[in-house]
């Protein structure tokens, strides 16, 4: 949108949560932040890494809601769920390979981050991009993350067979071409 | 709902319940224009089919039908009668200067019966006050859209006999 792309950089947290706050100042859902600041290892590091949503190009949310209560937009923007639409169900939840909605279990609604719609429909950064201190989240033009950045932005993920691209980039090592997740290796159970 | 539906494997559902907002709405600018054009094309054969019907239509044939004879009624006198058919109801006048006219009994309003108003030398329905001439049937006043049909008439010694109906003799 007006030339700019959202850049996902976890390895650049710091774990501030400004991001959390700035979002949840939001006029369109005071109070109720929808980004997350998770921990990658708590037992052994402090590293951090936020979480947007990816705005995927086949977003399974959507696909999966009964409802018919997500949707995306012209722009690729997959919005938060409606709230006369939304019941509740989860099914979301289970099946976003990211996992990024959450279940407001106290509005009965999912709410996930809309990529500040407001915002950025008309031109200007989303909250959480706007107050990072290390750009972890950056809102920029891609000629500015290519100069600046020596990680690579992708947006193509593998998860085990499923192929999965986005709207948002994540910041990667140079010498890799996409993401691939398999998630049995970030279940520390399996491991332990 | 789209007017036309692409051709796809997908299942009727995907298409009705998109994931995108854009289908959400039910007029998109193709769709509208879609539907002005149809709409116009219907109102255009719809119209053509009017034409063709009023071009092709002949002139209704008129049974002929004694009435009563002409001396049976005073100056100022009244006499109903159904013509053509046995449903239509007919009011023939005889009227202060001699002559005969019938008109049909319904009121082009609403359909309640006229009656003729001597003192007023009129033609009056009671029902919202609507008047005719007694002259043509023309509207004197009040709701009615049209004149009221007139029974043309021919006298055959002393007889009346109707012979064919005048719709829309004046407007």
């Amino acid at each position: 949108m007006f030339g700019y792309e959202f850049y996902v950089d976890p390895s650049r947290c710091i774990g501030c949560q400004s991001c959390i706050n700035a979002c949840a100042e939001c006029e369109t859902h005071r109070g109720t932040p929808m980004i997350h600041v998770d921990f990658l290892d708590r037992r052994n590091t402090i590293a951090t890494v936020p979480f947007v949503c990816m705005h995927c190009e086949d977003p399974t949310c959507a696909k999966v809601c009964p409802a018919d209560a997500i949707k995306r937009t012209e722009d690729g923007v997959v919005q938060s769920s409606l709230k006369p639409r939304c019941i509740a169900c989860s099914n979301c939840v289970l099946a976003c390979p990211f996992g990024i909605p959450k279940m407001m279990t106290e509005l009965e609604q999912m709410m996930k981050c809309d990529m500040c719609y407001d915002r950025t429909s008309e031109g200007k950064r989303p909250m959480c991009a706007t107050v990072c201190p290390s750009q972890a989240l950056a809102y920029v033009p891609s000629q500015q993350i290519e100069r600046s950045r020596r990680e690579k932005p992708t947006n193509v993920f593998f998860f085990g067979n499923q192929r999965v691209t986005t709207k948002v980039f994540m910041m990667i090592p140079p010498e890799r071409d996409a993401l691939s997740v398999d998630v049995v290796d970030y279940m520390w159970e399996e491991n332990a | 709902m789209k007017l036309f539906r692409r051709l796809r494997t997908d299942p009727v559902w995907k298409d009705e319940f998109s994931i995108d907002r854009a289908d959400e709405h039910y007029v998109s600018r193709r769709q509208f224009t879609k539907f002005l054009v149809l709409t116009s094309l219907g109102m255009f054969v719809g119209n053509m089919w009017i034409l063709a019907r009023s071009w092709f239509s002949k002139e209704p044939v008129y049974p002929e039908k004694s009435i009563c004879r002409a001396t049976d009624i005073p100056i100022g006198g009244v006499r109903l009668f159904r013509y053509p058919t046995q449903k239509d109801a007919c009011i023939l006048i005889r009227t202060e200067d001699g002559n005969f006219v019938a008109y049909t009994q319904k009121c082009t309003h609403l359909s309640c019966a006229v009656y003729y108003a001597r003192e007023k030398n009129r033609l009056e329905c009671p029902c919202h006050e609507g008047y005719f001439s007694i002259k043509d049937g023309s509207v004197l006043q009040g709701p009615p859209p049209r004149p009221l049909p007139r029974v043309v008439l021919e006298r055959r010694g002393d007889e009346l006999v109707a012979v064919g109906m005048r719709i829309h003799e004046s407007i």
